[in-house]
């Protein structure tokens, strides 16, 4: 189904709104990408790029949102294009979050900058953020190629996004429990894994878009939604 | 206007009202339908799309043996009614179409007043033993078809004075008025605009709840739109028959998909 459309004018809409969907995927995973760095490396300065960076990916969503209705009511879309532009909205949605989390994780950089690291956790932050976002651009490629089974693997990956939230979690809990005085810190680096655990759920729903925009139907969620945080949680206190 | 979102499961349930096995259609050396099987439902608005030329308006006209008016066309394959082969030889045509009315593309009421084009059917078919009853008859009708409000109070001046769309509605009624348990619609809005179209289309969807309806239309929203059924024909073929929500949404072959999507198919 690779055939172009009798009205050409209807192709060019589609590409548009498929092309500035691909540019702000890029803009989001530089976004966490150097909020990861900022948080690694305590460069402030980048941080506040981040922050300063997040309005351009909001103006994206809201030209991409405003593109789509316009294809919606001038095209009246049907099967595969309608799935398409529901796919793109979808999934711009999904990105507008991830960027605002990049931009939260920023926010919280410079807030933290001047406290001190609690063991080992920045760089396993790091090492989360670069597996999520991972997850961002592999579901991102997965949307350009049409490709069900890259889609799917980044849906099974998140498990292991969230395994790595859990360890962090109970890791953070230790050092506030230990240390009462690490507190604020610990509350901080911890919203700051709670974003990037989100990131990764967001990743998995455009994953699930690009399914649906193959097959015509979102894939089953068989999976386990128990939070295993609050054994961790069980654990410490007994 | 809920109801109209039908699930596949409310569907299977429906009983099938009309049934066309195998049915070939010739024209001279035109071999116009190719085995097309399709199950019309009850109480169900049934759309046939594709492009034209593909068969879809023959395939209705076999419905209710329009093409036999055509000399050098040719049916073969079996089309029951309740189960009865309208083409058997034993069946009077006149009397099938009282059962399975038509409504035309352009609306073409009789040069008579708006009462005598409706009360025309009913008369030859015998529907009515005396005046009240007749007149009871064109009133039930003029109301099913939402005419009765603008035309109560003009029913002796001429059907042909109505606007297009009353004349469309006119002529639902006309086709309403002998009771028939099929409706057969062969793009009844091509020739209305948009209210009209919106008047006519909401009709259909009050005509659904008597009579199994089988619409031909141009406009794929308004088939998405109308129907609980959607067949799309192609070449003589019938390529896809489903629920139109899948249809318009994710239909299985890729013909269908070209067409609705408006690609080169």
């Amino acid at each position: 189904m690779n055939d172009r459309h009798i009205v050409s004018s209807f192709d060019r809409d589609l590409d548009g709104v498929q092309i500035d969907l691909v540019r702000m995927g890029g803009l989001v995973e530089e976004a966490l990408r150097n909020a990861a760095r900022a948080l690694a490396t305590g460069d402030t300065a980048l941080a506040q790029t981040v922050r300063k960076g997040d309005h351009v990916i909001d103006a994206l969503e809201l030209k991409i949102k405003t593109d789509v209705a316009r294809v919606l009511a001038l095209r009246a879309p049907t099967a595969g294009d309608l799935r398409l532009v529901l796919a793109v909205m979808d999934i711009s949605s999904h990105l507008e979050r991830c960027g605002d989390y990049a931009k939260n994780i920023a926010k919280r950089t410079v807030a933290t900058a001047d406290a001190p690291d609690l063991g080992d956790s920045t760089n396993a932050l790091r090492r989360m953020s670069d597996f999520v976002e991972g997850m961002v651009q592999d579901a991102l490629d997965a949307f350009i190629k049409r490709d069900v089974k890259r889609a799917k693997a980044v849906i099974d990956k998140d498990i292991e996004a969230d395994q790595i939230y859990t360890t962090l979690f109970r890791s953070l809990l230790t050092h506030m429990m230990e240390v009462p005085h690490h507190i604020t810190t610990g509350m901080q680096l911890h919203f700051i894994a709670k974003n990037i655990e989100r990131v990764g759920d967001h990743a998995t729903a455009i994953a699930e878009q690009t399914i649906y925009l193959v097959t015509g139907t979102l894939p089953e969620d068989d999976r386990d939604k128990g939070d295993s945080t609050s054994l961790g949680l069980a654990e410490t206190a007994s | 206007m809920n109801d109209m979102y039908f699930t596949g499961a409310d569907l299977d349930q429906g009983t099938i009202k009309m049934q066309a096995r195998d049915v070939d259609v010739f024209y001279g050396d035109n071999h116009a339908i190719k085995k097309v099987s399709v199950d019309i439902e009850d109480k169900t608005v049934t759309a046939f799309i594709g492009p034209s030329g593909c068969g879809k308006s023959t395939f209705l006209r076999c419905l209710n043996r329009m093409n036999d008016t055509i000399d050098i066309c040719r049916v073969e394959g079996e089309m029951h009614l309740d189960g009865e082969n309208i083409y058997d030889k034993r069946i009077d045509p006149v009397q099938l179409r009282a059962k399975v009315g038509m409504v035309f593309q352009k609306p073409n009421p009789f040069p008579k007043s708006i009462y005598e084009n409706v009360a025309y059917g009913p008369k030859i078919h015998g529907l009515a033993r005396t005046k009240s009853e007749l007149d009871e008859i064109v009133e039930t009708s003029l109301r099913r078809a939402a005419l009765w409000t603008e035309a109560k109070d003009r029913l002796d001046q001429p059907g042909t004075g109505l606007s297009g769309g009353q004349q469309q509605r006119l002529c639902i009624a006309r086709a309403v008025a002998t009771s028939p348990e099929v409706l057969l619609m062969d793009e009844p809005c091509s020739a209305l605009d948009p209210i009209a179209t919106a008047q006519v289309e909401e009709l259909i969807d009050e005509l659904r709840r008597d009579y199994a309806v089988v619409i031909v239309t141009h406009s794929m929203q308004q088939a998405a739109r109308v129907s609980q059924k959607t067949a799309f024909f192609h070449l003589g073929e019938l390529v896809e028959f489903d629920v139109t929500d899948q249809i318009f949404t994710n239909p299985k072959d890729s013909r269908t998909e070209s067409y609705i999507s408006g690609r080169i198919g």
